[in-house]
C-alpha cells in the first residue's frame, strides 16, 4: 500500500510531463505538418502514405519563397516598425498622463480606449478605404501604417498605463523637487523606468501590424504594396497546388512569432502573462 | 520670481516642518490645482493636457470618426461610380432593407453561422482552455518551456494559421483525413472545406485552435491566483480533485473567466481573416458571418452601403458586449 502510494509520488511529475508533451505535440501537430511539407518536394507531399519525416529534406521551397516572398517580407517588417513606433509616440505619453494626472476626461478616455477594441476592423476599414480614397493615403505606407496601429493604440495605452501606475509618485516628487519640469520628468524618470512595459508593448504593436490582413485588403488596390499576409494570400489562390511552397511561405512568416516568444520569455520574467492582452 | 520652480511650493511645506509634504496621490493634484499663480497653473494644465492630446485626436479621428461615417455610408445610395466620386444620394433606410431581405445568403443564415462560430468555439476555446490552465498548475519538469510552447498558435497571424489549417483539412492531401482513412475511422475522405455544412465546422474547430492559448494563459493567470491555504482546506476537508475544482477553483475564477468569455465573444465576432484566406465565406454562403458578409458586399460587390449596413449591425453586437465588458472591468479592474 505505503509502496504504491510512494510509487505514484514519484512518478506523477513524469506521468504529467508525458501528458503535457502528448498535449503540445497534438496542438502543434499543424505546425509540425506545416515544416515537414515545406521540405519536401512536391511529389513527396502527395505521396501515400505520407512520410511523417521528410525523406530528402530540401530546402527549394524556402530558396523560392526567399525569392519571391523577399520584398513582401521587407514590406512587412517597414510597416510593421512604423505601426510600433507610432504606437509608442501616441502611447506612452497619453498612459503616463492617464496613470499620474487627474484630468476631468481621465475616465471617458479609459473607457473609450476599452470600447475601441470591440470596434469591428471591417468598420474601421470601410472607413478608411473611403476616407483613404479622398486623401491619396490609398496604397500608401502611411495609410497602412495609421490603419494597423488601431490595432495596437488603445491596448498599449491600457497595458502601459496599468505598468505605470506601478511606479511610486515619490520619484516625481523627488525628480520635481530636484527642479525637473514636466517633460524632464517624462524622459528622465518615466521612460528609463518603463522600459520592460515599453519593449512588450513595442512587440505586440509589431506583432499585430505583421499580422494585419484586413487593412491590407482594404486599403491597398494596386499591387504598389503587399506585405506578407497579402501575399500569402494570393500564394495560396495560385499555387494551390504546392502546398510544400505554400507551408514554407506561411512558416517564413510566422519567424517574428517565434522570435517575440523567445524575446519576451527573456526579458518579461512571469512570461506573457503580466504584460496583458493580445487584440 | 514670476513663477514657482516646479517643486518649489513642496519645498516650502517641507521646510515647513511637514514631515510629509503632501500625500504621494494628491502631489500631482496639488499641482494642478493648488499653488502657483493662475498663469503658472493653466500653463501646467496645458502642459499635461498635451501628453494626453495625440491619444484623445486619435481616438476621435480613427474609431469615433469611422464608426459615425460608417453610419452616413449606410443610409446611402452607392454605385461604385458614386462611391469613388463621393456622390451618394441619400436613401434612408433602403440598405438595411435590402440587407435583411437578401435572397442569398439570407440574414438569418448569416447571423445563425454567426451566433454558431462565435457561441461553439467560445465553449471549446473556453472548456479546452482551463482544463489546460488547471493541468499546468501542476508541478512537473518543462512546465514553464512546454506552457510557452502552447502560445504560438495564437501569435501567429491569422492568415497564416488560417494557410496551415487549409492544408491541414485538405480532402486529398490533407494530414486529417490520411489519419481517418488511415486508420479506418472513415471509409471515404471527408469534405472539409468543400461541403457548406462541414466547413462551417472545419472553420470553427480552426478557430477554437487559435483561441486556446489566450484562454489558457489568463485563466491560467487568475488560477495562480487562488490562495493555496483553499485548496489544502478543502484537501484536509476530504474534497477530492473534482470537488475542489467544483466548489473552491471554479467559483474563484469568476472574474477572470467572465472577462476572458466576453473578450472571446468580441474577439471571434470580429473574426475575419482566417474565415476569409480558409473559405471565402462560402462554399454557398456556407461560412458566412457578418464580418466575411460585410467585406463582401462592399469590396467584392462594390456596394459599401449594403456593406455599412452589415458592419453597423455586427458593431452593434460587438457594442453590446463592449458595455457589459466596460461594466465587468470597472468592477474586477483585474485585468492588464
Amino acid at each position: 500500500m505505503t509502496a504504491v502510494k510512494r510509487f505514484r509520488r514519484r512518478a506523477a511529475p513524469w506521468l504529467n510531463l508525458t501528458a503535457a508533451i502528448i498535449i503540445v505535440l497534438v496542438l502543434l501537430s499543424p505546425l509540425y505538418w506545416a515544416a515537414v511539407t515545406s521540405l519536401k518536394t512536391q511529389n513527396q507531399a502527395y505521396a501515400t502514405p505520407a512520410a511523417l519525416l521528410p525523406p530528402t529534406p530540401n530546402f527549394h521551397a524556402y530558396a523560392h519563397v526567399v525569392q519571391t516572398q523577399g520584398h513582401a517580407l521587407l514590406t512587412s517588417l517597414l510597416i510593421a516598425f512604423g505601426t510600433a513606433i507610432l504606437t509608442l509616440i501616441i502611447a506612452t505619453p497619453a498612459a503616463y498622463a492617464l496613470a499620474h494626472f487627474r484630468f476631468r476626461i481621465t475616465g471617458v478616455v479609459i473607457l473609450g480606449m476599452l470600447a475601441a477594441q470591440m470596434v469591428p476592423t471591417i468598420v474601421i476599414g470601410t472607413s478608411l478605404y473611403k476616407t483613404y480614397t479622398h486623401t491619396g493615403l490609398l496604397n500608401s505606407y502611411p495609410g497602412l501604417i495609421l490603419a494597423d496601429s488601431t490595432y495596437a493604440v488603445p491596448f498599449a495605452i491600457l497595458v502601459l498605463r496599468a505598468f505605470l501606475i506601478g511606479i511610486p509618485t515619490e520619484l516625481l516628487e523627488a525628480a520635481a523637487i530636484d527642479g525637473a519640469g514636466e517633460l524632464r520628468r517624462f524622459f528622465r524618470v518615466i521612460i528609463p523606468l518603463s522600459k520592460p512595459g515599453l519593449l512588450s508593448v513595442t512587440l505586440f504593436a509589431f506583432l499585430f501590424a505583421w499580422g494585419d490582413f484586413l487593412f491590407a485588403l482594404t486599403l491597398t488596390t494596386t499591387s504598389a504594396i503587399v506585405p506578407v499576409t497579402l501575399s500569402i494570400y494570393s500564394y495560396l489562390g495560385v499555387s494551390i497546388q504546392n502546398w510544400p511552397l505554400v507551408m514554407a511561405a506561411s512558416l517564413f512568416a510566422a519567424v517574428p512569432a517565434a522570435v517575440f516568444l523567445v524575446v519576451v520569455q527573456r526579458v518579461v520574467k512571469g512570461g506573457l502573462v503580466s504584460t496583458g492582452l493580445k487584440g | 520670481m514670476g513663477f514657482t520652480l516646479p517643486g518649489e511650493d513642496i519645498a516650502q511645506r517641507a521646510k515647513a516642518g511637514k514631515k510629509r509634504p503632501v500625500a504621494p496621490r494628491s502631489f500631482y493634484r496639488a499641482r494642478t490645482t493648488g499653488a502657483g499663480g493662475h498663469k503658472a497653473r493653466r500653463r501646467r494644465l496645458l502642459v499635461r493636457s498635451l501628453f494626453l492630446l495625440p491619444a484623445v485626436l486619435y481616438l476621435l479621428a480613427l474609431f469615433l470618426y469611422p464608426i459615425i461615417y460608417n453610419v452616413f455610408i449606410s443610409v446611402q445610395r452607392y454605385s461604385a461610380v458614386s462611391f469613388i466620386q463621393n456622390s451618394g444620394q441619400f436613401n434612408g433606410l433602403v440598405n438595411y432593407r435590402a440587407v435583411v431581405n437578401s435572397a442569398s445568403p439570407t440574414i438569418g443564415h448569416v447571423l445563425i453561422n454567426t451566433l454558431l462560430f462565435v457561441g461553439v468555439s467560445l465553449v471549446f476555446q473556453y472548456g479546452i482552455g482551463l482544463a489546460l490552465a488547471v493541468f499546468f498548475s501542476r508541478r512537473f519538469p518543462a512546465n514553464a518551456f512546454l506552457r510557452s510552447l502552447i502560445l504560438i498558435p495564437w501569435l501567429l497571424p491569422p492568415v497564416v494559421s488560417g494557410t496551415i489549417l487549409t492544408f491541414m483539412f485538405d480532402t486529398q492531401s490533407g494530414l486529417i483525413n490520411r489519419v481517418l482513412t488511415g486508420t479506418g475511422l472513415v471509409s471515404h475522405p471527408v469534405d472539409w472545406l468543400s461541403s457548406p455544412h462541414m466547413a462551417l465546422v472545419t472553420v470553427i474547430i480552426a478557430s477554437i485552435w487559435i483561441g486556446i492559448p489566450f484562454n489558457m494563459v489568463l485563466l491560467y493567470g487568475g488560477y495562480q491566483e487562488i490562495p493555496r491555504q483553499l485548496f489544502e482546506a478543502a484537501r484536509v476537508d476530504g474534497a477530492g480533485p473534482f470537488r475542489t475544482f467544483r466548489y473552491i477553483a471554479f467559483p474563484m475564477l469568476r472574474n477572470v473567466s467572465s472577462v476572458v468569455v466576453l473578450l472571446g465573444i468580441i474577439y471571434t465576432l470580429k473574426a475575419f481573416d482566417q474565415i476569409y484566406v480558409m473559405t471565402g465565406g462560402g462554399p454557398a454562403n456556407g461560412t458566412q458571418v457578418l464580418s466575411t458578409w460585410s467585406y463582401v458586399l462592399s469590396f467584392t460587390n462594390l456596394n459599401f452601403g449594403q456593406g455599412a449596413a452589415v458592419g453597423n449591425m455586427l458593431m452593434a453586437v460587438s457594442l453590446v458586449c463592449a458595455l457589459i465588458y466596460v461594466r465587468l472591468y470597472g468592477r474586477a479592474g483585474t485585468l492588464s
